[in-house]
């Protein structure tokens, strides 16, 4: 059994309380801080336990944390990305639904760390009811003093703040959150400054992700070193991992960094398998915008060693023939699964959600849909395998914010990876009434 | 003063110049074009992603070349930076990529459009399109909105630069227009059909580099490059009062802004000087208006550098459509 962090007391009946999180040791790493650190030692434990970011984009959280300007008499902020919309990626919302004070007390302690007596939470429209179940929990946080004037009788005071978004996966992208959160519309902002320097209304500001800001309740109470010795390499600690796709045992795992994909996908503590005893035809490992991996590449990296689930492991080879960790949303494919298919409704989705601010990503993601379509309609031709390829090399990395890219990416490997699939669909049309479908219910919806 | 090489040419420039100010003083070739920067709208710039270029060297201090394109317009130079525009085929033709999206599901509609003619989307296009579009799906379309009775909105023309958004926060006083929707079906809007109505409105028209604003008391009147342009004043006690009017004999046909030679305006005019008055007894002439740019007016009437570029049609490789010359 692999250690567990974040979900080790998540079985354990009314946990989602104020009394019994307390009672298992809950709000521990808030006293601790408190009572007996300085900000800046916290945020030393949080360097020292290698933490990186748990959003997508794995940067190094303490780093993070020390580049926060720290003008005279200038709020800071820390605010917290819950808008996960990646799809694949559901970790969040279990964590928020199962231990809503875990996050609420890494929201002190990093508060605490940081120097911000206004905090925020920014959740996903979708997730209506689990910021209710957050606002109660905040509430039972207020009544029992770890949060307000005066925590727990220290000098420290914090007021924390839910705000629910509207459904959109941008407001995910860190400026693009501060916008709508500063109640405009959610288009990212073009950096630099980045938030670090002028974050929300001005001001410095963190963006870190639920997971990243629950880690650091262990490392406060372990410390830092003892959570860097959990893991592999630079990939340090546990991972929440969302299961989904052809498996026996779709879910939320923690799992140490470092352990074998193999051993992810096939043993009986995880994923337990390919439904039906079919064969792995393919892995997206980390949310819909990393590149898509053929079972040969994503149980062993091109060198022939198996691969790891840790940053380091699964981007082994680069884009030629690894991929990313991304945000863990781990989407498993057997062999009855059409790559084509399922690519356009990537596509799709990264067409719905473009800010449209810049021309690459705005005109480029839907004319890639409708050319997918093209092909599963039966109209395509190998030219249009080609055209696909030069639109997303023009998307990619000429856009404001990432988004461009994990639109690109998901159709580059694909073609990559699969290209033969794609000539068969040209070759020998088939009749997809699954995607007319979904265009005749599009038609009808305007 | 940082010191900044664009395409070989080397100059000095003040502390915080971006890359696209610090070309436009060099001048001539090396400077890229701008659909959405406009040097005298705050924040604007960094959305159309033309004026990308490519940094070879990040500055003296920390020489490592920058890993993707930047939108020169938001990017300042640091000491020692080299950059390459025309000079880097790649970035030449990751351009003509992004000429080609905004071309996507623009109309194409010049032959009726006000704009042909003084339009920077076609100069764009000229100098960076592909003879044929790759683009086979159907373009959008907008339900059409009254704005009011001086300024026509075209939104299947518009690029979304941002920039009429940004006159309306910055040049007007209350603004009543804004993007809504998003993605690819985004469009200038007002809030439950409003009309723009203010002093300063009518400046939208004259930053749009596309023809989706446009000159109602002008519109479908004249081909722009049938009419003359003259510079000419009048005291005003809203505006500058210094403006072009676009005349044919003695009759002015419309009035605008001046413009400098990137399309930009100089100063700003009020609605007044803009659409009421049409009398040449309203003015005072200064003489005929310099026109400095590469657009058909002066390819007409005045005698002008002409461009140096050539059309790029056959330089591409292209899958799946033929080109001209083939
Ligand atoms: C289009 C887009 C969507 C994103 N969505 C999310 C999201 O839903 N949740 C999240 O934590 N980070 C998301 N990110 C990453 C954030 O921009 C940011 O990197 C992250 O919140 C930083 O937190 P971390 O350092 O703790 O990972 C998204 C990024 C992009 C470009
Ligand atoms: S890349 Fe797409 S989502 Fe991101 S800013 Fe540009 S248009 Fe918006
Ligand atoms: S002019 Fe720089 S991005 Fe548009």
């Amino acid at each position: 059994m692999g250690k567990k962090l974040l979900l080790k007391n998540d079985h354990i009946s009314g946990i989602q309380s104020y009394e019994v999180y307390r009672q298992n040791g809950g709000y521990a790493s808030v006293e601790k801080a408190l009572k007996t650190m300085t900000p800046e030692a916290v945020v030393e434990e949080v360097k020292k336990s290698g933490l990186r970011g748990r959003g997508g984009a794995g940067f190094p959280c303490g780093m993070k944390w020390s580049f926060l300007a720290k003008p005279e008499g200038v709020a800071r902020y820390l605010v917290c990305n819950a808008d996960e919309s990646e799809p694949g990626t559901f970790k969040d919302r279990y964590l928020m639904e199962r231990i809503p004070h875990l996050l609420i007390e890494g929201m002190i302690t990093a508060s605490y760390a940081l120097g911000c007596s206004n905090s925020y939470i920014y959740i996903r429209g979708e997730y209506f009811y689990v910021s209710r179940i957050l606002e109660n929990a905040i509430a039972e946080a207020y009544a029992n003093g770890w949060l307000g004037k005066n925590i727990q009788g220290t000098n420290y005071s914090l007021d924390l703040h839910v705000q629910v978004g509207a459904g959109a996966y941008i407001c995910g992208e860190e400026t693009a959150l501060l916008e709508s959160l500063e109640g405009k519309r959610g288009n990212p902002r073009i950096k630099p400054p980045f938030p670090a320097i002028a974050g929300l209304y001005g001001c410095p500001t963190v963006v870190n992700n639920v997971e990243t800001i629950a880690a650091v309740v262990p490392i406060v109470n372990e410390g830092g070193d003892e959570y860097a010795k959990i893991g592999i390499g630079k990939s340090t600690g546990t991972k929440l991992i969302s299961a989904s796709g052809h498996i026996n045992k779709p879910g939320v795992y923690e799992i140490e960094m470092g352990l074998p994909v193999e051993e992810f996908i096939y043993s009986e503590e995880y994923c337990g398998g390919i439904k039906g005893g079919r064969k792995l035809k393919a892995v997206v490992a980390g949310g819909s915008s990393v590149p898509i991996l053929p079972a040969n590449l994503i149980l062993k990296t091109a060198a022939g060693e198996p691969r790891l689930m840790s940053y380091e492991s699964l981007a082994d080879g680069g884009f030629a023939t690894g991929t990313m960790l991304g945000s863990g949303g781990f989407i498993v494919m057997d062999e009855s699964t059409s790559i084509v298919k399922n690519l356009w409704n990537f596509s799709r989705f990264y067409h719905h959600e473009s800010c449209g601010q810049c021309s690459p990503c705005r005109e480029g993601t839907g004319w890639m849909e409708k050319v997918l379509h093209k092909i599963l309609d039966g109209h395509g031709t190998i030219e249009d395998i080609d055209l696909l390829w030069d639109i997303q090399s023009k998307i990619e990395g000429k856009t404001i914010c990432p988004l461009g890219d994990a639109a690109a990416w998901p159709v580059a490997s694909a073609i990559r990876h699969f290209r033969s699939e794609f000539e068969e669909y040209v070759k020998q049309p088939k009749s997809i009434q699954d995607v007319k479908h979904y265009y005749r219910l599009q038609e009808a919806k305007f | 003063m940082p010191k900044v090489t664009i395409d070989g040419h080397t100059i000095e420039v003040p502390e915080g110049t971006t890359i696209l100010n610090a070309a436009r003083m060099i001048g001539g070739d090396v400077v890229p074009p701008a659909m959405c920067y406009y040097s005298k709208l705050k924040t604007s710039g960094g959305y159309c992603r033309t004026c990308l270029v490519k940094v070879t060297k990040g500055s003296e201090k920390d020489p490592r070349p920058m890993p993707k394109p930047v939108a020169s317009c938001r990017t300042t130079v640091m000491d020692g930076m080299e950059v390459q525009n025309k000079t880097a085929p790649d970035l030449v033709e990751a351009r003509r990529g992004v000429v080609e999206f905004l071309l996507c599901n623009h109309p194409l509609d010049c032959p009726i459009c006000d704009q042909a003619g003084e339009c920077s989307l076609q100069d764009l296009a000229y100098e960076h399109g592909l003879a044929k579009t790759r683009y086979e799906f159907s373009r959008r379309t907008f339900e059409q909105i009254d704005i009011g009775d001086k300024i026509k909105l075209h939104m299947t023309r518009c690029i979304l630069c941002y920039r009429c958004v940004k006159v309306a926060d910055q040049v007007t006083d209350k603004r009543v227009h804004g993007v809504m929707n998003r993605g690819d079906v985004g469009e200038i809007s007002t809030y439950i059909q409003n009309a723009i109505d203010n002093d300063f409105s009518g400046n939208m028209i004259d930053v749009c580099p596309v023809g989706a604003l446009t000159d109602r008391t002008f519109r479908f009147k004249s081909r722009v490059w049938y009419v003359n342009p003259v510079d000419a004043h009048r005291d005003c006690p809203k505006c500058s009062g210094k403006v072009t009017m676009w005349m044919k004999g003695n009759e002015i046909y419309r009035v605008t802004a001046r413009k400098d030679k990137y399309n930009e305006v100089i100063d700003w005019i009020c609605n007044d000087c803009r659409f009421e008055k049409k009398e040449v007894s309203d003015w005072k002439i200064d003489g005929p208006a310099k026109i400095d740019k590469t657009s058909v007016i002066s390819q007409n009437h005045y005698t002008v550098k002409a461009p140096s570029h050539k059309p790029m049609l056959n330089s591409v490789n292209m899958v799946g459509s033929k080109q001209i010359g083939e």
